[in-house]
């Protein structure tokens, strides 16, 4: 909240703006009550919990506008929030502001199948703009694991990614046009469904903003036909240098694999006790490739990368036989974060990336730091875009073991600034990696991000306190916390 | 109310002595280029920033001294298994290219040099993409990260050479197509693509309308597209990939095979097609891909897959604006024969203003390019 405002304003003022909010809103979408206001206390990083001051669940654009205005004029704080399943604290809520909710905008508005694009509500979840193209053959091709519960409009507002990402681009490659408020409650259209508009790049902009900038209210996407086939590889490495060098390999032979993910011995054991994928346990790494396209294209592909894997020493290589074989493959991948979080009570999933060169050494490396920090780290990751996310295993239950685990994860989020990396590939800053971005800018580019906000928010109203540190803040630090596998929405794959 | 989107109206009247000494080739000089910004800012002098030059007709001559950043050039580094390649602005734009295709990888948006002295960063300030981008994607959807001088004279550094990066607002997209109004771009890095190995491109004689019905049927479908114009009740279609995913599409597209190809697209790509060798005032119109043929005087060249129209046309600029709305685009008066600077499409009040305070945010005193027109 604003400086203005040193303490939390007392009940009757609560009280006072719930009335107000009621004049345009129906009672029950404004919220007081404790019990209402707890299931918005946090979002996917329940480590980080605060009851909101009021929730607002509009249901038209135009309330959506007069609730921005009304918290404008009377210098209220206004935290957006899609589906709630951030990992780095976004949608955490204030506890002198309004949670703003978008969870009722969840129509599909329209399907353009001649222009292959869907305008959609900021609340539809990601599978449902895949879901409405599939009948024309199309799909909304930016895939987070969380695609069954995470809203559009979430992702955008972290920039999303997924497995598919590597060929396909992120969300920020995906959308065509935005409609949103700023905090004035004044509504802005860019783009539409043509590739590019007047003026700056805005849309670039607005994507991966944290919900700093403006609330978006709806969201044109670009939809791609569905490719006629995809076949994956897996390979199995004896050394995880290895495995680095034949991630390079495959790119510099000019591939473009719709996916690319490796996978550690602690990896693939825990997925493999988990999932049966038919992973080799012996094995130091896998790689698993996936090409798509044509019959013809992925059929010469496929035979070009298991030669090519082979070449780079792998053990093993092994193609789908079929469609089942495929996704029995993927399932291990994608069920190894809970795999992993079985062999430990918690575990903390870091996001770092880092240039695919410094796989093998930054791998060494973390692997070295867990030595030295007495913890297990589980490597699971996106190899292909260089997107890790190892998982320290620990337990919060014994003594100083927590405190370990901060330092361990830290000093690998340094490593991945340190080789040219950042601190955060596809799950955004929020509030749990505030304080890193200390390491990652200057005082000067800090300082620039702040003058870019004020540009389209001078008071500060919008999301206070996330994505981007007070200069006073470089100090602290916060971290993400898994404790006892309670990150929220457990039936969902962690990637 | 619409207002056209122009950074500065006012005129600035200045000596015209280059502000940063020429230095040998592959060098940086970055810290010159912000100690003559920070010189500026403190005699209230306006910065024109120049590059190669090439693309003057478009953006018009900026306000103020020179600030020639030709001299701040090389490759900082590229490593193609990194399909990532980081350059200093000043680098010439072919000497990239070159580069990248040595180790057959090339810049995916096909970038126009509207002549031979381009560089990268002005090839990047502009943002303007060739016929790949339908399908590969454009400028500002290859850049990874930037190096600027703000306003102020600081020398800042976003994004960087990862594929994904969700650190801090995404400033170096915003730098794509801002024609350097809000920064001095020193260095930019890209993602690069591999060179398909098989390129092709494949004719069908179709009226426009048939054409755009075409070219979008085929794009709903996973065929290995890489450009597709129309010009003169011709459909050029061209199919980039795995030599056995061209030959099948091909079979399944039929059309006739287009000898000089490479020729066309080239040709279209610099404006040096016959089509574009006229004195008429020529527009851009980025458009929904499937609009049908727009109902405006003169002759036209489709690209991009119907997404990208090019009308030769004498029609008043209000005329071609309403057309191009009532039709869910958007155009800017691209090129005229007499006189240099485009007219970009009118912005709403709501987004000029956030224009206006972004270009303040960048860069408090007004100091860099101002009175460039024209953003696309
Ligand atoms: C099990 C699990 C797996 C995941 N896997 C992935 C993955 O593979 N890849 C990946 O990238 N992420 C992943 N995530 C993270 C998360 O799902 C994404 O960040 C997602 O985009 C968040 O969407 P949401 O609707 O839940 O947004 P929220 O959590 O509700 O909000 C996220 C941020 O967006 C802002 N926001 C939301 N809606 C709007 C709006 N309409 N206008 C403006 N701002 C808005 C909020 O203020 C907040 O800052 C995963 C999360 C979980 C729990």
């Amino acid at each position: 909240m604003s400086a203005a405002r040193p303490s939390i304003p007392p009940e009757t003022a609560r009280q006072s703006l719930a009335r107000r909010l009621r004049e345009f809103l129906p009672r029950e979408s404004v919220l007081t009550d404790a019990e209402d206001l707890r299931p918005y206390e946090c979002d996917g990083l329940s480590a980080y919990r605060k009851l909101p001051w009021i929730v607002a669940l509009p249901e038209t654009v135009e309330q959506v506008g007069r609730i921005l205005k009304l918290c404008r004029r009377e210098h209220i704080s206004v935290v957006a929030r899609g589906a709630g399943t951030g990992l780095s604290g976004g949608a955490l809520p204030l506890e002198d502001g309004v949670l703003l909710s978008l969870a009722k905008f969840t129509r599909i508005l329209e399907v353009d199948p001649a222009n292959r694009t869907a305008t959609v509500e900021p609340g539809v979840r990601n599978l449902a703009i895949t879901d409405a193209a599939a009948p024309y053959g199309f799909y909304y091709a930016p895939d987070p694991s969380s695609q069954l519960a995470c809203s559009i409009g979430g992702n955008v507002a972290e920039n999303s990614g997924g497995v598919h990402c590597l060929k396909y681009g992120l969300t920020v490659h995906n959308v065509l046009g935005l409609k949103f408020f700023t905090m004035d409650g004044e509504l802005v259209t860019l783009g539409g469904k043509t590739l590019d508009a007047p003026g700056y790049d805005l849309l670039a902009l607005m994507t991966g903003s944290e919900g700093m900038l403006g609330v978006i209210v709806e969201i044109t996407v670009k939809l791609l036909p569905k490719p006629e086939r995809a076949q994956v590889v897996l390979a199995a490495f004896d050394d995880i240098a290895k495995a680095g060098a034949a991630v390079a390999a495959i790119i510099a032979g000019g591939f473009v694999p719709a996916g690319l993910e490796m996978m550690d011995n602690l990896a693939i054991r825990a997925a493999e006790e988990y999932a049966k994928a038919g992973y080799p346990v012996d094995a130091v790494a896998i790689l698993l490739c996936e090409l798509d396209g044509t019959q013809e294209e992925v059929a010469a592909g496929i035979a070009q990368v298991r030669e090519l894997l082979t070449r780079q020493g792998a053990t093993g290589v092994r193609t789908a036989k079929d469609e089942a074989e495929r996704l029995r493959m993927w399932a291990g991948r994608k069920a190894a974060f809970p795999a992993v979080g079985r062999l430990a009570p918690d575990y903390y999933c870091m996001d770092g990336t880092i240039p695919r060169k410094h796989l093998a050494k930054v791998l060494a490396r973390i692997s070295a730091l867990s030595r030295e920090h007495g913890l297990p780290v589980a490597n699971v990751f996106h190899a292909g875009d260089g997107n890790l996310h190892p998982l320290i295993l620990y337990d919060a239950n014994k003594p100083g073991e927590l405190k370990n685990a901060e330092e361990l994860g830290g000093k690998i989020l340094e490593l991945c600034v340190a080789v040219g990396g950042t601190i955060t590939g596809e799950h955004g800053v929020g509030v749990e990696k505030i304080n890193q971005m200390c390491v990652q800018f200057t005082k000067q580019e800090l300082a620039q991000f702040h003058a870019l906000k004020a540009a389209f928010d001078p008071d500060g109203l919008l999301n206070p306190g996330k994505a981007v540190p007070k200069p006073a803040r470089c100090a602290e630090f916060g971290r993400m916390h898994v404790h006892g596998g309670k990150l929220k929405f457990p039936e969902l794959e962690r990637f | 109310m619409q207002k056209p989107f122009v950074v500065s109206l006012s005129n600035h009247e200045r000596r015209s002595k280059k502000r940063v000494m020429q230095v040998k080739q592959g060098n940086d000089i970055s810290q010159q280029l912000a100690d003559a910004v920070k010189a500026a800012t403190q005699e209230h002098a306006r910065l024109a920033i120049t590059g190669g030059g090439s693309k003057r007709f478009y953006t018009g001559q900026p306000e103020g001294e020179p600030l020639d950043v030709t001299g701040h050039r090389g490759i900082v580094s590229y490593e193609p298994t990194e399909l990532v390649v980081t350059a200093r602005a000043g680098t010439p734009l072919a000497e990239v290219e070159a580069a990248l295709a040595e180790k057959e990888q090339m810049l995916g948006f096909e970038p126009p040099y509207f002549g031979p002295t381009a560089t990268l960063g002005g090839a990047v300030a502009c943002g303007f993409s060739g016929p790949r981008r339908p399908y590969a994607g454009s400028a500002r959807d290859f850049v990874l990260g930037t190096k600027i001088i703000n306003g102020k004279g600081e020398i800042l550094k976003f994004g960087g050479e990862v594929m994904k990066n969700v650190a801090g607002y995404d400033v170096s997209r915003l730098m794509v197509g801002a024609f350097g109004t809000l920064g001095v771009l020193l260095e930019v890095s890209l993602k690069v693509l591999p060179i398909p190995a098989k390129e092709i491109t494949l004719s069908f004689e179709l009226p426009a309308d048939k054409a755009i019905t075409a070219m979008n049927a085929w794009a709903a479908q996973p065929l290995p597209l890489s450009a597709a114009g129309h010009v003169g009740d011709i459909l050029y279609m061209r199919l980039s990939g795995t030599e056995p995913g061209v030959r099948a599409a091909r079979a399944k597209l039929g059309g006739e095979l287009v000898e000089n190809g490479a020729e066309f697209w080239r040709e279209l790509r610099e404006h040096q097609h016959g089509f574009f060798q006229d004195a008429v005032p020529l527009w851009r119109l980025s458009e929904p891909p499937a609009a049908p043929p727009i109902e405006l005087p003169g002759k036209w060249f489709i690209d991009w897959g119907g997404a990208q129209r090019w009308l030769k046309s004498d029609a008043p600029a209000v005329t071609v604006h309403e057309h191009a709305e009532k039709t869910g685009g958007y155009a800017a008066l691209f090129r005229h024969a007499t006189k240099n600077g485009a007219t970009s499409h009118p912005l709403p009040a709501v987004l000029a203003t956030l224009h206006r305070n972004l270009k303040r945010a960048f860069d408090p005193d007004g100091l860099m390019n101002r009175g460039t027109v024209g953003m696309i």
